[in-house]
This record gives C-alpha cells, structure tokens and sequence, in this order.
C-alpha cells in the first residue's frame, strides 16, 4: 500500500524541482550505510555548492548535508562545504539540534534510517512532493525496513550482480506459477523490470552480466518492445547511458502498470516472502502501479492499452473534464437565393455585430454542456471575407453528398511527379483550392488546382498608383505578370516536414528540420515570420481552426502554442518522453492533441497547458491524428499499421482498425463523420465506417476503469481499400461536398 | 555475449579500430582497441537509429546518407561527405584475401566539362490529378498512368522530338546527319522511344518513296545504335519494319530505276546489326523471322525482289541461318531462278534482270557459308578471332574471293553470342529440329553443281606460291576506280597474291593484308564474268584437310601447271571509300578469259549478274564491312 501511495506523488512538476542535489546526497548517505566514499562526499559538496546561491528550501538541503557529514566525521569537508556555502555555525548548529536528537544512535542500522529520514524530511522542506516521499519512506521503514537510498537513488549498486537473473527468473516463475486471471496483468512487471534491472547493471559497470542477463530474458518480452530492446541491447556502458534519450526516459519517468487490487497483494506477498528486496526496490522506485479495484483484466485487455514508452497512462490523467463540444457557429444569414455579392457583403456586416451578441447570451442555453465557454480561450473576429467564405462553405456543404456504407465517397489522387527531390509532406486548404507540398529540399510549393492561378500582390510602387476607390481594386493589386500555376517558396534550410494552411488561405505555415517554423504570405509569397523556438527538427505544425494560433512539435519533445504575431511561443506542452511526430488542434480550438515517438497520444489544454488526455496503446510511433468533426472522438495512426479510435470525454480507446501493412501517414474523417479515411505508406486508402466503430457500448464499469474489450472487428469496419499504383499516400482530404481527395508522390523505384 | 543481437548491428572489430589508428599513426594497445571498438559500434548504432526518424518523417522506406548524415549533425558530428548519390555503391571484395572495399571510381572532370550533352536539370515537379475511383467504386483507371512516359514528357522533349523528326524526314542532308547522330548518342530520349518507333512504322505508308524509307531506315539504325536506350519490347516493332523493307515488293520496286536493292541491302544489313546487338532481345524472334523468310523464299508468286529480300536476310542472320534455310532450299529455288534467267525475251529483260540480283545473292550467300562452315570446321577452338580482321592471314584471303559481294565478316562463334545458338538449341517445334548438317565437300558439290565456276571459294592444298604478283596492272575501262601499283605491298606480306591464272579471273586483293576490311570494289566491267577454266575444282574439296589449318582455304591458290603467265590480266585498285577503311588501298586483278562452257552446272555461270552494283553507292555505312555495296 505504501508503495502505491509513494508512487502517486510522482509528478512533472516535481521532477523538475526535484534538485539533484538530493539525488547525490541520498547517494552519498547510502554510501554512508556501508562504507564512505571519499567521491561521494566531495560530489554531495559539489552539488551543494552549485545550489547555495538559491533559496532558504535548498538552504535547509545545505543544513541537512551537512551534518550528515558531521554524523559520518567527516569534518573536512563540512569545513570546505561550510565555506563554499557561506553557512554561519550558529545557523548549522540550531538546525542540526532536533536532527542529533532524533538520530543519536547513528552507528545502528535501524536508527540510521530512522536518521534519514528526519533528514529527507528537511531535504524536503522545499518541495512537497519531495516531503511526501520523505513521510512514505519513514513509515515505510517501520515496515519494510528498505535503506533510504532506495527512494532517491537510481540505478547505484544494489547487491550482487550475479543474483539479478536469480531474482528475475525467481519472479518469473512466479509469475507463470499464478492462477491465470492473475498471470496477464502480473506478466506486465517482466518488461519494465527488465529493463531496469539490466540498466542497473550496466550502469554499475557488471557489463557482462548485463549481457548475460540481456541474452536470456529478452526473448521472454513482449514482441511490440522490440525497438526499445533493440536500443537497449546496444548499449554496455555506462557513459553510454548518459547521452541515450530512451534511458533518460526510463530514468526520469515511473513506468505506469494498471493492476487489480488482488494482483498486485498477491505479488507484494510473494516478495515479501521470499525477502526479494531487489525486486521490490525496482517497483517501488521505478515502477507505478496504479490499482484498481475489480476484476484483473485479460491478457487482450492489457495488450491494446500497453506498448507506450512509459507504460499505460494513469487513470487520474484522463479524469480531467474537456470540454469537447464544438464551439457555436457564428449566426451569419445564408442568403438563400444567389443574391449579388454586395448585397451579401452589405447584409453582412450588421448581421454579424448583432449574431454576436445573441451568441454570447443565448450560448449557454444552446449549446451542447461538452462545449467549452465560446470565449473559453480568445478567437480571432471574423473579418468580412471569413463570413464570406463561410457563407461559402455552407452554400457547398447543402449540396454535399452523404456518405454512408452504401455511398463511398469518390477519390481523387494528387500525385507529385518528378519529386525527386523527395515529398515529405502536403496539406490542401479547406475549400480545396490550393495544394501545397513540402519538399526535402527545403522548399515549400504551392499550386493551384484551380484554373485560377496564383498571383503576387503588386510591388508598394505599383500599389501606389492604384486607385483606391475602384470597386475591384482587390483585383487590382493583384500583379498578372507573376500568374502562374505553382509558387516555390525559399527560406527553409532543411527538409520541410510539416505544413499548414490557414483557414482564411492567407497563409501557409511549414516546420522544418532546421528548427523554425515559418509563415509565409499567400498574397505576396514571400515569408514573413520565423518562429525560433524549438532548437531541433519540428516534424510538424498545424494552424487551429479557427486560424491565429499554431501548434508545433518536434524533437525536443515539447509541443509549442504559438500566435501568429507572437514570436514566443504563448504555451509550452511538456510530457511527451520521445519526439512529438505529429500536432493537431481540436475542432474547438480549445484543446490541442500531439502524437509522439514515445507512442502516446496527449491532449493539452490549450487554456491552462495542462495535459488533459494520455492514451496508450500504440506499438510504434504515431504518425497521424484526426478529430472527428463533432470534436468526440480522435483517431490515431501509427507505425504499426493500425489506426486507434479514441473517445476524448471518457478518455478510452474505443476501436482498432487493423489493415494497414505500414505506417499510417494520414486520417482524415469526412464532413459528417460518417466515413473516416486512412492513407499509409502501403500505398492504399483505406475507408472505415466510423459510425459504426464508434458505436461501443460503455457501460458505467468501463467508463470508469478503462478496461474495454475490444471487438476485432476492423474487417467489418473496413468499407473499401483502395490502391494507388507505387504512391504512399501523405495527405487526405475531404472537399465540402465530401469527394475524398489523396496526395503523395509517386515512387518510381 | 548477446551475439545473436550483435550481429544485427554495425559493427567495427577490435582489428579494424587498430588498422584506422595505424593509418593515422598511432599506436593503440589491444584494450584501448577494444574499448573503442565497442563505443564506435555504440555511437554508429545510436546515430543509425537517430537517422531512421528522418526516414520516418520523410515518408520514405530507404533510408538515405543524407538522413545518416542528418543524425551526425545533430549529434555534434561532422557529416560523411561523397556518398550522396542515388545510386548503390558497389562494394566489391578485393581478390586476394577477404579484404571488402567500396569501389569510387575516378571521374573525369575533364570529360564531364566538355560533355556535350549537358544536363539540364530534372523535370518540373507537378501535380496531376485524375479520379481513381468513382463513388468508392471501380478502378477507372489506375493512378499509375501517370509515369509512364508519354505523360512525363516535358515540354523539352516534344520540341526535340518535332525537329528530330522534321530533321531527319526533310530534305536537308545535313540537318538529317546532324539530326542522326544526336539520336545515336542522346542518352535523354527514351520517354520518345515509343514516339520514334511509331515513326519508324510508319514505312508501310511510304512504301513509294524509296528516300523516305531509306531516312527511316536510318533512324533505326541510330536508335539501335543509341547505348543509352533500352529498347525492350520496342525492338520488335523495329525488326517488323526493318522486315518490311527487306521483304515487301514495295511500291517504289515498280519502277526499275528506282534501286530498292541497296535499300534492301540496308535494312539487312541493320538487321543482322540489330541481331548482334541487341541479340538478348530478340532472340525470341528469331525462329519467326527465320520462318518469314523462308515463307517468302518458298513462295514463287512473290516477286523476285522479295526473293532477294528473303535471301540477303537470311544472310545477314548469319551463315548458319544461310546453312539451314537457303541452302536445303536451294534445289527448288533453283528451277525457277533458271526459267527466269533463261527466258530471253524482251519482255522478260526487267524480271532477268531481278533474277540476276537474286543470282547475286544467292551467290555470295552460299560462298560466305562455305567460307565460315569450313572455318568452323577447321578453327573450332578459335572460333571468334578468326573472323576479325587482321589476325589469321589464311582466312582473310577469302573474304575478297568474292569482288563485289564480300560478305560481312561474322565471328565463328555465333553461338557464344546467343543467336545461332538458337539454331543449334532447335527445340520442339522447331522447323530445323531435324535438320542434319550436310557435309562441308557434299554441300561444295551441290553448290558447285549450281554456280559452276562462278563460286570463287576454292579449295586447294596446293603449295603456297611465293612472290606470285599479278603482272602488269592495267587500267580498267572504269574511270572510278584508280589503278594501285600495289605490287609492293604485295610483296610486304608475307602471304602473297594469289597466282593469277590465264583465266579472266576475279582474283581476290592481297590478302596478306593487316587492313583486310571489306572487299573490294564492286565488279565494274560488266563483261567481266568471272568463269574459270579451273576444272578440276571437284577433286579440291576432298583434299582440302590436308593442309595446315591456315592453308586449308588458300585462296584461289592454283597448281602451277594453271597457273601461267596471265595473257590479259589487270588490277583493280582503289580506295576503299567507307568510313572505317580511311581510304584503304585494295585491288583487284582481272585477266581476260574465253568463256568455257561445257559443264552443264555452269550454264548460268555465264549469266552471272552484276551484283551490288548501285548506281548511287552508300557512303554512309558506318561499318563498311556490313555492306554489300562497296563505296567506292
């Protein structure tokens, strides 16, 4: 139970308080317990020093080293750290009085950590979270009487390197030894303590028995680990550690396990039993089992939620309300004959003050409750040509064409010949009109697919001697000479490999490898801002809906919110352990969902930055994302061929659609939801009845645990495969009368 | 050891680490090696999966040096420079020892500056769209229309195309030349393949215009030519339209002045060259042509000029094809090639004289077999050199035997090359399955029995005369053809002249000749019949392997007995004027015979035809020694 508790309070937040001074000192203090190491003294008074300047909290961390070290006689270096510190006697000697009290006995092993602990507590002062591990591990040691390096150390020796393929085989056995309802949700420690117990050893330089154990367990690991064991099993060394971003995760983030109350007292009994403190350290440190009351899940229940980098997510992380409605259309008059364009333009402006109005007082009334506050983050105000274009797209969308099982859409394919360059990615404005490809050459090129071609605005000195006052002079700015069909756009100085048309096809935003993200103007095609913030590769970018705001996500594993006249980002979405593949915006703008290497799905929160949503189950990294148009559901796609439906409000995995034989680059559902279209690299799109995939039951017992059996149904899902001929397809899009539009670009190999 | 994973990976020996140190100068201890051994495997791996995410993104499956070197700027690491091609280096193992290397050839600079073709640039990227399937139904049409090369054409290369085509069908000499050669050497057209072949089609339509095909004809020669095309399936249509030219009585065959004959000639000619090119492609279609020609050949409603169509392509498929067709269906062929050549009215005049062509043909066909069969015969393991010029002396000589009708020189080994094989292979179903070669004296009699004298291949095994020149060159009555006092270029070699008989003879050039390309002149003096009074020719064949292998065919090597002063003999020389021959001297001695004829095989000898005597001789071959016609 305890363990439980100590593993809740783990948390973003904390790590990144968490001082590492703490971690040395713990070290240092388990070191203590044994026998003292010079090293691990002076690295304790290093990080002390590097901390002094900061505030009273790491003060008090000062305090408590020292007379640590006062304890363990070692006066010399609490002479130098003293100095360093600049820490008076006095000051010294008053905070260390209730420590000598509590720890009078410091040579006894229970009293020591009855002594560590009083320490930890003033360790900890600074940060609650630090002093919730600290009163876990007091009452903790009554009980399991662990040392106090457990809690704070990683990975520092532990015991005898040989007895680890003891301990692991003694908890595979078992394992395998349990009733089977309790065997599948058990089976899920092996991976984690794999891993951890051969980072253990490597990192305690036992390199040929981290070979050793390597060679005999990695065959028992589940088959969707695969590319993390293939990283693993390079890796011997311990400086090698420290560069490895995948071992970091491992390092700094609790590997989550959902099991069953009866479960996990099963397990913690045999390891009681059985004395296998190694064992138990691991869980306790590394580990965070979420437990549940209720019956075990089965082993199909655990596998399509398990495969993420970090284990599942925990049940507390999807319990946040999100407001997933979609937010009130503005009231425009559809003027319902073909009315010339002035008379539209003429009604338009005073409808538009007065709709606003209305919507702000009669929203609540009408709107459906999963609706955030229209005003819940600020929106841009619709120019005149917006509502234009909305009156547009609404005219377009009467004549659409319902999709259904029996009415598959029609679809045309984009190719991209000749792009030797290298496609690495395409997005299609709204309306259809425009088609814009990234290229691995750092070019960004737009075409019209329009006879309309695309035209620059004139140059100032030319504008100059327009008259004003014409009735067309929109078309007058705009320069014929430069008519053509396609534009390229410089500027990049690496591969581009995210694009985005904003709504009002002003302009187009493109992330690239070089770190930047830009914004190019459609009017003049030339780039007017470049957003500096993530220093690496950003794999893609998307504008919101309702245009202004951007996301971006790439290497650093921070998703960014920007504005578009902003050239700081205004959000930072931290959490994601692996490279953010791919970024995309709620319909309502409200909330913004990010697909990452680490094979997770998150869902920020656009308003507070908070992640709202973690959904696991992916078994590679997720390469698409698609809302469905009422803003309920999301739908994932990944390496591994498989598209995961996701419903937001319950924060559940509610449909796998299997068929795909490579990564999914593209989702797309169609205007009503109805159809939800998948391109991959196979080179096929493939249509699924989303209607249907999003008719699961769920009852109370599964809303509230998470534990939905999945129908493998995805055959009687799948509408229609249909093949292009060599083309991966990288983009999908659906026109306002839902003819299904495809882009890629044909591979000649 | 984990070496199951191991080998998965990279990796780089404890030995290769000490080698790269030594090559940098510096000596490593074999645990510093090792130690770096295992951090270089780690790094290398660490960057190939760093690498893999910008495959990833790129949407690709390969992945690249460009991503690789993507990762290693990332992680601080200078990128690996030079190996940014499309193309997959080959990494060839070195022959002694197991050492692998990656081969990187040089490149000259030189050559690449002042190439003429200059790239210019990939084609435009764009985007097309069409409707792959309607209502989620259907495949209307599969999206991979698109590559093909009709819809890649650029803009470019329509344009080239046009002038190509305007170029070469115009009237312009110079801009056809021009226009030929691009063709022959661009290495950017093949999306025009298609589009030139349905030019080249196009020869049913102008069957009456003999330049037209002849242009035609050209331009096949130059695609054929082209080492930058593959011609795949499109070598067909080629060889159905060289075919046309070769067998069909095309219109412009009306009238008689037009000489469709080199024409056929030509298209033989580029026949034979695409068979030996582009055997691989065509070797299926051999056997169909093979049955083309033999059907017209055995068809004696055809008219005569398809005849000799049917029979110079089957010498230009080689002599083997020659050996297999013509010759078992010589007999028949025969009685109606004599009623024609008989007949002496004037209404006949223009058929005789088709006849004689065909005669002609026919002649050097069966000389040229008997030639290359007894080489084969004799020089099996050599099989291959001896046909090319300049090596075996003995052989040479009978290349000229023939004046005027030289046959092309074909290597032995017709079969290493693929297409004889064919013949060889025979297969069910094949019309020569049952074919049994015919003795080399059995098939010198039949044929002697047919051509007489006129067959200028001899068999003696006479001793080799030295110092035998022909006496005085006299000056023909042709005043295109220059007299040679070659008589010490004669003398150089060390093979000599052939004795000249009394005989108005044809008497093959020195054959001694390194330069022994193509033959000789074509026979100028009408009269000049080539009869023998040799008449023990017969005994010949069956001593003929008493010789040394190089005097197994000395040429037109007489006993001495016959072999006196030649009362009225004179020389031919010349120029060759072909491309390759660079004005190559050769000549050819005549001397003034009274006909004999007394045997009955040689009734025709006297009315051998004048062959591959054109009235307009081509100039234009680029290998003079294919051609039947010789410049002159």
């Amino acid at each position: 139970m305890a363990a439980v508790q100590d593993g809740q309070v783990e948390s973003d937040a904390e790590k990144e308080t968490k001082p590492d001074a703490s971690n040395d000192v713990a070290g240092n203090s388990s070191g203590g317990a044994r026998s003292m190491s010079p090293n691990a003294a002076s690295s304790a008074s290093g990080a002390a020093k590097a901390a002094a300047p900061t505030g009273p909290g790491e003060q008090q961390t000062l305090l408590a080293v020292l007379q640590f070290l006062k304890r363990s006689k070692l006066l010399e270096s609490v002479d130098i750290l003293r100095r360093e510190a600049g820490l008076s006697d006095e000051l010294d000697e008053s905070q260390t009085n209730d420590g000598a009290a509590a720890g009078s006995g410091a040579g006894s092993q229970g009293e020591g950590s009855v002594d560590a602990a009083s320490l930890l507590r003033r360790v900890s002062v600074g940060g609650a979270a630090a002093t919730n591990i600290a009163a876990t591990t007091t009452s903790k040691g009554a009980e399991d009487q662990p040392d106090v390096s457990i809690v704070l150390s990683a990975y520092s020796q532990q015991g005898d390197p040989a007895l680890y393929q003891v301990y692991y085989s003694g908890l595979k056995n078992f394992i395998e030894s349990v009733l089977d309802c309790h065997r599948a949700e058990l089976s899920q420690l092996f991976y984690p303590l794999f891993v951890h117990m051969y980072l253990e050893l490597v990192y305690n330089n036992h390199e040929h028995e981290a070979k050793v154990f390597f060679e005999k367990f990695s065959g028992d690991q589940e088959c969707y680990y695969r590319d993390d064991l293939r990283v693993l099993s390079g890796l011997t060394k311990k400086e090698h550690m420290k560069g490895n971003e995948t071992l970091l995760d491992f390092r700094t983030s609790k590997f989550v396990l959902r099991i069953s109350r009866d479960s996990y007292q099963l397990l913690k009994r045999h390891l009681q039993e059985r004395q296998n403190n190694q064992i138990w350290l691991i869980i306790q440190e590394h580990l965070y089992i979420d437990i549940f009351d209720g019956m075990p899940r089965s082993k199909s229940q655990i596998d399509s939620m398990s495969g993420s980098l970090a284990g599942e997510a925990r049940r507390e992380a999807n319990k946040a309300k999100v407001y997933y409605g979609l937010l009130k259309e503005p009231e425009i008059e559809v003027p319902l004959d073909d009315e010339d364009d002035e008379a539209e333009n003429e009604e338009g402006k005073p409808k538009k003050k007065k709709p606003k109005k209305d919507n702000l007082g009669s929203k609540n009334k009408k709107q459906d409750p999963n609706a955030p506050q229209q005003n819940r983050i600020p929106l841009p105000e619709l120019k005149d040509s917006d509502k234009l274009d909305k009156i547009m797209s609404m005219k377009e969308a009467t004549k659409k064409i319902r999709l259904g099982p029996d009415t598959l859409p029609s679809i045309c394919f984009y190719t991209f010949l000749n792009a030797y360059q290298g496609l690495t990615s395409v997005d299609v404005t709204d309306d259809s009109s425009l088609i814009a490809g990234g290229f691995a050459d750092s070019t960004v090129r737009v075409w019209s697919v329009t006879p309309k071609k695309l035209r620059k605005v004139k140059s100032a000195a030319d504008l100059n001697l327009i008259d004003k006052e014409a009735d067309d002079v929109l078309e007058r700015i705009m320069d014929e000479k430069t008519a053509s069909e396609s534009k390229i756009l410089y500027g990049h100085s690496g591969p581009v490999y995210g694009i985005s048309f904003s709504p009002d096809r002003n302009y187009l935003l493109s992330s690239s490898e070089d770190g930047t993200v830009r914004l190019w103007s459609l009017q003049t095609f030339t780039c007017l801002v470049g957003y500096k913030g993530h220093n690496y590769p950003v794999w893609d970018t998307q504008f919101s809906p309702y245009g202004y705001y951007f996301v971006s996500g790439g290497h650093d594993r921070i998703a960014r919110l920007w504005a578009t006249d902003h050239y700081q980002p205004l959000r930072m979405f931290a959490g994601h352990l692996a490279d953010i593949t791919c970024t995309h915006f709620h319909p309502n703008s409200n909330y913004v969902a990010t697909g990452s290497a680490d094979r997770t799905v998150r869902l920020w929160d656009v308003l507070n930055g908070n992640c709202v949503r973690i959904f696991s189950g992916h078994k590679g990294p997720i390469h698409s994302l698609a809302f469905s148009p009422n803003g309920k559901y999301v739908a994932s796609g990944a390496t591994d061929g498989r598209v995961l439906l996701w419903d937001i409000g319950h924060g559940l995995m509610i449909g796998e659609l299997k068929g795909h034989t490579d990564t999914v680059y593209a989702l797309k559902f169609s205007r009503d939801g109805e159809i939800l279209a998948s391109g991959s690299m196979d080179g096929t799109v493939r249509l699924w009845d989303a209607l249907k995939a999003f008719d699961v039951e769920t009852d109370d017992f599964t809303a509230a645990t998470g534990h939905i059996h999945l129908p493998d149904n995805s055959q009687e899902l799948l509408l229609g495969t249909y093949m292009t001929k060599s083309t991966p397809v990288i983009h999908l899009h659906f026109t306002r009368r839902n003819l299904l539009l495809a882009a890629g670009g044909y591979n000649s190999q | 050891m984990a070496e199951r994973e191991e080998r998965r990976f990279a990796e780089v020996s404890r030995d290769s680490v000490k080698l790269m140190a030594e090559s940098a100068g510096v000596e490593v201890g074999d645990e510093v090696a090792a130690l770096l051994a295992e951090d270089v495997c780690y790094r290398l791996r660490e960057a190939a999966q760093n690498s893999s995410q910008f495959m990833r993104h790129a949407k690709r499956r390969k992945l690249t040096v460009e991503d690789f070197n993507r990762a290693l700027r990332w992680s601080n690491v200078e990128a690996v420079c030079g190996y940014g091609a499309q193309d997959a280096l080959p990494f060839r193992p070195a022959k002694e020892g197991e050492l692998f290397f990656v081969e990187d050839r040089d490149v000259n600079l030189v050559n690449l500056a002042l190439a003429t073709n200059i790239p210019n640039g990939c084609a435009e990227t764009m985007v097309r769209v069409h409707v792959s399937y309607l209502d989620g139904k259907g495949n209307l049409e599969p999206q991979g229309t698109v590559p093909s090369a009709v819809q890649s054409l650029s803009e470019d290369l329509l344009k080239y195309y046009q002038q190509i085509t305007r170029a070469i069908l115009g009237e312009d000499p110079h801009l056809m030349k021009v226009a030929l050669l691009d063709l022959q050497t661009n290495s950017k057209i093949a999306a025009l393949l298609p589009y030139f072949v349905y030019v080249i089609s196009g020869v049913k339509s102008v069957s009456h215009d003999l330049e037209q095909l002849n242009r035609l004809l050209h331009m096949v020669k130059s695609l054929v030519q082209n080492p930058y095309l593959y011609l795949g399936s499109y070598v067909r249509s080629l060889v159905s339209s060289v075919m046309y030219c070769i067998l069909e009585p095309l219109a412009a065959s009306i009238n008689p002045l037009n000489d469709h004959w080199t024409l056929r000639d030509y298209a033989a000619l580029l026949l034979s060259h695409i068979f030996w090119t582009h055997g691989d492609l065509v070797s299926g279609l051999y056997h169909q042509i093979l049955l083309s020609l033999q059907k017209v050949l055995s068809d004696p409603v055809r008219p005569l000029c398809s005849h000799y169509g049917a029979v110079v392509g089957l010498h230009a498929l080689g002599w083997k094809a020659v050996e297999r067709v013509l010759y078992p269906h010589l007999p028949a062929y025969w009685a109606n090639l004599q009623a024609v050549l008989d007949d002496y009215s004037v209404s006949n005049a223009q058929v005789k004289a088709d006849g004689h062509k065909v005669y002609g043909a026919i002649l050097v066909a069966v000389e040229r077999l008997l030639k290359m069969k007894a080489l084969s015969l004799s020089k099996p393991a050599e099989g291959g050199v001896g046909g090319q010029q300049g090596t075996a002396g003995g052989v040479l000589g009978f290349r000229e035997s023939s004046p005027g009708l030289s046959p092309p020189p074909e290597p032995l080994s017709e079969a290493g090359l693929g297409i004889a094989s064919h013949l060889q292979a025979g297969g069910a179903g094949c019309p020569w399955e049952d074919w049994t070669p015919v003795p080399l004296p059995a098939m010198y009699c039949e044929l002697y029995s047919f051509f007489g004298d006129s067959l200028a291949v001899r068999f003696s095994t006479g001793p080799e005369l030295e110092g035998c020149l022909p006496a005085l060159p006299c000056q023909p009555a042709d005043a295109r053809k220059e007299t040679v006092a070659n008589a010490a270029a004669g003398l150089d070699n060390s093979r000599k002249m052939p004795q000249l008989t009394a005989n108005l003879n044809i008497s093959p050039r020195p054959d001694g000749s390194p330069h022994t390309e193509p033959p000789p002149p074509s026979l100028a003096g009408d009269g000049l019949n080539a009869e023998d009074t040799f008449h023990d020719v017969h005994r010949v064949p069956g001593q003929r392997s008493a010789g040394p292998s190089r005097d197994v065919f000395p040429k037109a090597r007489f006993p001495p007995p016959q072999a006196g002063p030649p009362s009225f003999s004179f020389l031919i020389g010349g120029r060759q004027m072909g491309r390759r021959c660079q004005g190559r001297r050769f000549q050819t001695s005549f001397g003034p015979q009274p006909p004999l004829a007394s045997l009955p095989p040689r009734a025709y000898a006297h009315k051998l035809p004048v062959i591959g005597r054109v009235s307009k001789p081509v100039r234009r071959w680029t290998c003079s020694h294919y051609s039947l016609h010789l410049p002159l």
